[in-house]
């Protein structure tokens, strides 16, 4: 009988942030993702400068160093496409450091959209060829092969849980969340339902939010957390079943809870811990579903996410100016692709990153809990503005380059 | 309470928050005693005293020129004729001896001054009776001047009154800062209290008449977009500015027109410009309105820009949003701190104003949006709040309070 473990999941994304995008620039300029000011948080190059010094690299290090001191420590990673391209203009080591990680065979890749987008719920077709080029990338890079899908935002539902399965992929990831588990756990394999090969990890979304969201809020009654606490928690929550989910943000440790809230030296310590009783031990998300066998079938008709309260689509697709950028950006696919032009159908694909659209969310303004919202621009308004220019810069593009296509407004 | 106006005798928003702002004290309990400077009936206020300073009109009392302090105020008050109503100071005079013989018969808990106009009294009545006095900051003479170089004998008035005052009140943070950085005043003094807005009040009846605006109406069927502002034409509006940003706007989208309702001195300088621009035929200047054709103004809009240069609060943009407008305002002006449903920039970027106008008339779902979410956000923001704030102000400094 297979040991109980964690099945720890980090999610490594940098978006290309459209920089202040202007009607005066549109058919004018084409370079969208280079904000002139360097100390703006929509300066790509100083941002992912910034959070490599601040999580990146002191986190990759700190791997390293569990990697070589427990020989039973794994985890898995998804790096999208758009992060590796920013990694390699602008932190060449940090890519490197990833590639060590990989090289000692316990530290999984997993498999997404290329460009972090929402293509699934829009194109077939472009959702495939993100996931190909997806893969293509992490070969090239890692020399290895993606075997566990997790789409965009952990955004899941049974129709993309049967794509997977045919595409040949032996797992997939999605958020556990109550509404649809009931009385069962996610601390077990499951089966999708309608899949015959395929299985399925869910999130134990309050062990992995403990440390993503909480950690450092001194409001949280269990501020400070600590190793020993956390194990415990982990421990109990584990019990007689066989994994525990732990799936966030990389960024988490250094970017969203900062150095001086000891995030480091908990991860470490807990790790340590953990690993002490002989019956614990970690799996990547493949070798958890190479251990157990799906104990239940599991339906998720609508689609369930990793964010909010309301675990949806929401944050992305709930208001009319999200809908309208995307369908925009969609519409063109056909055009665009028939050019073959590669600088326009790679600006076109970055901007299919769902980062865009988030920042265009304003449900935060109408609960009134505006800090609830991060963006590298001053309201959703702005981000939508500037978004909309560049769409008619592509639009211009097809028409004044490649003679198709209309401009429309 | 000390103050210059109040409804239906006001030229501007001075009366308006004066008015809700006591309505909603008295409904928790304060008594208010009210002091203007004219004599004049105000159907419909019942809720408190309202006690006329001199026997003049409130026509009378608009000729002063109470908000164009450059032309009339040199006088020190001691040297001011009381007789003298025809002059500025001699009202004030006449206004500030009222004031004592009252304090001296009803003793106030609280002394409430609002503006300049009215922080001499309010300093009097302090000696007098030793009442805490509350000095309330709708505008300062930098905003109403447009610059550094406002009246000097103002400006001294509004630094003895903020200097003798035992708290400010603040109508925005850019107010709170300008008194901080041009009056030397310590900001643990001042407290801000947004002005909001009573939407009940446009609950009277009105029905938008399509044919007020009948010409811009026929443009909007042709697909074109309203830009609408509602101001008064002077250098602190930031005009000039609007309308370059207008022609810039026009340079790339066609199909917009420029409705700026209100009259001031800068009126001529600005059609002039509009004509050098070569914009004459996009720019609808009415004059100055009032009654259905004000109200028309605002729902015939798409778009309604605040463009102040130097805005303490902005309550307009607030009724602009209610009649149904997606808003750009300056960041300089103090209502952009209680929304976020709307577009903000720097009164001289152009640029941007532009590109924030074409984008709105462009995208149906930015439009839309910007007039749903604003109005959710205006709707929050209530004269009960602002009323308890005050409360909260008067108790910080004595207990058991009432106002006068």
């Amino acid at each position: 009988m297979s040991k109980r473990g964690i099945v720890l999941y980090l999610h490594v994304h940098q978006p290309f942030r459209v920089r202040k995008y202007t009607v005066f620039d549109t058919a004018t300029e084409h370079n969208y993702f280079d904000d002139p000011e360097y100390e703006t948080e929509r300066n790509n190059e100083q941002v992912f400068k910034k959070i490599a010094d601040k999580s990146y690299r002191p986190m990759n290090a700190l791997l390293e160093g569990l990697l070589a001191k427990h020989p039973d420590f794994k985890l898995s990673l998804s790096i999208t496409g758009v992060f590796i391209e920013q990694a390699e203009l602008w932190a060449p080591d940090v890519l490197a450091s990833f590639k060590r990680l990989v090289d000692t065979g316990r530290v999984e890749i997993v498999a997404e959209t290329y460009y972090h987008s929402l293509a699934f719920f829009y194109s077939q077709n472009e959702f495939e060829r993100q996931v190909e080029a997806h893969k293509s990338k992490i070969r090239e890079v890692f020399g290895v092969e993606t075997q566990v899908f997790r789409n965009t935002e952990l955004s899941y539902n049974d129709e993309m849980a049967k794509w997977a399965d045919n595409y040949g992929f032996k797992g997939i990831l999605a958020e556990g969340w109550d509404p649809i588990l009931q009385w069962r756990s996610p601390n077990y394999v499951y089966r999708p339902s309608g899949t015959n090969n395929i299985g399925l990890l869910l999130k134990n979304y309050r062990l992995s939010d403990d440390v993503a969201f909480r950690f450092g809020d001194k409001a949280w009654p269990q501020w400070p957390l600590n190793a020993d606490t956390y194990n415990e928690w982990v421990n109990d929550s584990i019990t007689d079943k066989s994994i525990v989910n732990l799936f966030m943000d990389y960024e988490t440790f250094g970017e969203h809870q900062w150095k001086d809230t000891g995030i480091f030296e908990f991860y470490e310590s807990f790790v340590g811990k953990w690993l002490n009783n002989p019956v614990n031990t970690f799996y990547t998300v493949s070798g958890a579903i190479d251990a157990f066998a799906p104990i239940g079938e599991i339906s998720m008709p609508n689609t369930i996410t990793w964010a909010d309260t309301e675990r949806d689509l929401t944050a992305w697709l709930g208001n009319s100016m999200q809908q309208e950028a995307l369908r925009y950006l969609y519409s063109m696919e056909d055009d665009i692709l028939r050019t073959n032009d590669i600088s326009l159908i790679s600006d076109w694909r970055k901007l299919q990153t769902s980062d865009h659209v988030y920042y265009m969310c304003t449900k935060w303004f109408t609960d009134g809990d505006v800090h609830a919202y991060f963006s590298p621009y001053e309201s959703p308004y702005d981000a939508f503005l500037y978004f909309i220019n560049v769409i008619r810069d592509l639009r211009w593009r097809l028409h004044h380059d490649h003679k198709c296509g209309g401009l429309n407004g | 309470m000390l103050g210059w106006e109040l409804p239906p005798h006001n030229s501007g928003g001075l009366g308006v928050a004066c008015y809700h702002m006591s309505k909603a004290l008295a409904l928790q309990g304060a008594t208010i005693d009210f002091v203007v400077p004219y004599s004049a009936e105000h159907p419909g206020i019942d809720f408190m005293t309202i006690h006329s300073a001199t026997k003049l009109t409130p026509l009378e009392r608009y000729g002063l020129g109470a908000y164009d302090s450059d032309k009339v105020i040199d006088k020190e008050l001691s040297k001011a004729d009381v007789n003298d109503l025809k002059d500025m100071r001699g009202v004030q005079k006449r206004y500030v001896k009222f004031v004592e013989r009252l304090v001296k018969v009803t003793k106030p808990d609280v002394i409430h001054a609002h503006d300049w106009l009215t922080m001499e009294a309010g300093m009097r009545a302090k000696e007098i009776t030793n009442a805490p006095l509350i000095v309330h900051v709708h505008a300062t003479e930098f905003d109403r001047s447009g610059s550094n170089n406002g009246n000097p004998l103002v400006h001294e008035i509004e630094y003895q009154g903020l200097m003798m005052a035992d708290r400010i009140i603040a109508v925005s943070g850019i107010t709170k800062k300008i008194i901080i950085d041009k009056y030397n005043i310590p900001a643990d003094k001042i407290e801000v209290v947004h002005n909001a807005i009573d939407v009940s009040s446009f609950d009277d009846g009105y029905i938008y008449d399509l044919r007020t605006y009948k010409y811009l109406e026929a443009l909007k069927s042709e697909g074109y977009t309203v830009v609408v502002t509602i101001t008064r034409f002077t250098i602190q509006k930031g005009l000039a500015h609007f309308i370059r940003a207008a022609a810039r706007a026009c340079e790339r989208y066609d199909k917009l027109v420029f409705l700026l309702a209100g009259d001031g001195e800068q009126r001529d300088e600005l059609i002039k410009l509009a004509s050098e621009l070569g914009i004459s035929d996009k720019l609808f200047f009415t004059g100055f309105v009032r009654g259905k054709q004000w109200r028309s103004a605002y729902d015939v809009g798409d778009i309604f820009v605040m463009s102040s240069v130097s805005e303490p609060f902005g309550l307009t943009a607030l009724e602009a949003a209610h009649h149904d407008n997606a808003l750009i305002i300056s960041r300089q002006s103090g209502v952009g701190e209680v929304l976020h449903s709307i577009f903000r920039y720097d009164f001289w970027d152009i640029d941007v104003l532009a590109d924030q106008i074409i984008g709105i008339a462009t995208s149906k779902a930015l439009k839309d949006s910007l007039k749903k979410d604003v109005k959710n956000e205006y709707n929050r923001i209530s004269w009960n709040d602002v009323a308890k704030s005050c409360l909260c102000i008067y108790n910080s400094i004595e207990k058991g309070a009432l106002a006068v």
